[in-house]
């Protein structure tokens, strides 16, 4: 299909869908290397606030239900041939950094459900994660620049 | 496993049995009634008996002596049973359609009292989607974070109608989000449906956390170690059981053709959520 057919809302569902994917991926890999494989994080953190504990469940729903409602909104656009890849792109990585910096600031620090790394002073820890969050977003935001370049909106 | 070592006669032995002569039963009523529909012009898929008989293979390795024995004394062993009896093989009894092969098998007057009662007050209150999850996961609040829990362990008949309740309760949730193959008395859209499910993965891993972190169910002879081990199962079972619902119910969304399908968010595709109100 033709680029220029693509409609504005065509661009901010795909941009959507894939922020939806990126956010439920960057939890599945936060999940599955951090909990399970080298089991730095903990399931629970006695220092937890009751606040933090609730809000958790809230999160982990979210992220779950992300990354399926994402998955089927992205097949959903391209049976319609809807999907704008470029702003998909933009969304899948801004999905996945705004996610690594939201779990590295609001979720280790604000909520305190728990710590990169037990054991060991988490500073270090803490900068490389945020750092690698804020890596995922300007890669992020040069894809949405160069989405907006060519012109899908 | 207190019940059983003191009272284990072969009478007891003999009940033990009788949840899965009960599921043979069902499920041979099934297989028999979609036969006889296979033979005439509507027809029965065969995929619907096939998700029959898997549900029912999975709620007779939960029910099996063996492993109720198991699950009686530990409760990683409960966790597993729930599991299978609460959502994973209520899940594929509904996409089994089984009201839908009840309606087509009775006789005329019969079929109608059924669909009168589809329509009751009583059965609507209970399907709609809220009051499922809260027979589902508030049963679940109940029965580990108060004394049940340790009382269904001394009660034989507490202990079965607790797992009945969860076979109902579980099947009452997934129909009520799934809204088909069997007709839902509810037309509720797809997002308060993904919405409830929401509702239901919070506050399912809020329970798994609460019961990991403070020792729940209390009053019995579970080590803390084990309570942890069952917590996590709950979280990371129920997270599974819970996504698996969610994938089939954006599978169906998406066999629907592009024009009968409705938008999944409010602004997106509002002539043709109207439409398919109106087919």
């Amino acid at each position: 299909m033709d680029n220029s057919t693509f409609t504005q809302a065509d661009s901010k569902r795909s941009l959507w869908a894939a922020v939806l994917l990126g956010i439920g991926v960057m939890a599945a890999v936060d999940e599955i290397v951090f909990h399970q494989l080298l089991q730095w994080h903990h399931f629970f953190d006695f220092g937890t606030p009751t606040f933090g504990i609730i809000s958790d469940g809230l999160l982990h729903a979210f992220e779950l239900l992300a990354i399926v409602i994402g998955v089927f909104m992205l097949l959903d656009l391209s049976q319609r041939k809807r999907l704008t890849i470029p702003w998909a792109k933009a969304g899948f990585f801004l999905g996945m950094g705004g996610f690594q910096l939201f779990d590295g600031l609001i979720n280790h620090k604000i909520l305190r459900l728990h710590q990169i790394r037990y054991g060991v002073d988490p500073l270090l820890y803490d900068v490389v994660w945020n750092g690698a969050a804020i890596v995922l977003l300007l890669v992020g935001i040069w894809f949405y620049r160069h989405a907006k370049r060519l012109g899908h909106r | 496993m207190r019940v059983h070592d003191h009272t284990h006669a072969a009478q007891g032995a003999l009940l033990d049995w009788l949840p899965l002569a009960l599921i043979v039963l069902i499920t041979f009523t099934y297989l028999t009634a979609a036969y006889t529909q296979r033979h005439k012009a509507t027809g029965w898929s065969g995929w619907r008996s096939s998700f029959f008989t898997l549900g029912s293979l999975l709620l007779a390795l939960a029910v099996a002596p063996p492993l109720m024995a198991w699950a009686h004394h530990d409760l990683v062993g409960h966790m597993a049973l729930h599991l299978l009896i609460g959502m994973l093989a209520p899940l594929a009894w509904v996409l089994a359609a089984p009201i839908t092969l009840l309606l087509r098998t009775l006789p005329q007057a019969g079929g109608r009292r059924v669909a009168a009662l589809l329509q009751s007050r009583f059965v609507r209150f209970v399907s709609h989607p809220v009051s499922a999850l809260i027979l589902n996961i508030g049963g679940m609040y109940v029965l580990y974070l108060t004394p049940l829990y340790s009382a269904s362990l001394d009660n034989q008949a507490l202990h079965y109608w607790i797992h009945v309740h969860f076979l109902v309760a579980g099947y009452l949730f997934c129909w009520a989000i799934l809204a088909e193959p069997d007709v839902s008395p509810h037309r509720l859209s797809l997002r308060f449906r993904l919405g409830v499910l929401f509702a239901s993965i919070a506050t399912h891993s809020l329970l798994g956390k609460l019961m990991y972190g403070y020792a729940w169910p209390r009053g019995t002879d579970h080590s803390l170690e084990e309570i942890q081990a069952a917590a996590q199962l709950m979280y990371y079972g129920g997270d599974f059981a819970e996504v698996l619902l969610a994938v089939v119910l954006l599978t169906l969304w998406l066999r629907k053709p592009v024009e009968r399908r409705e938008g999944l968010f409010k602004n997106a595709e509002r002539g043709i959520s109207r439409v398919r109100i109106n087919t």
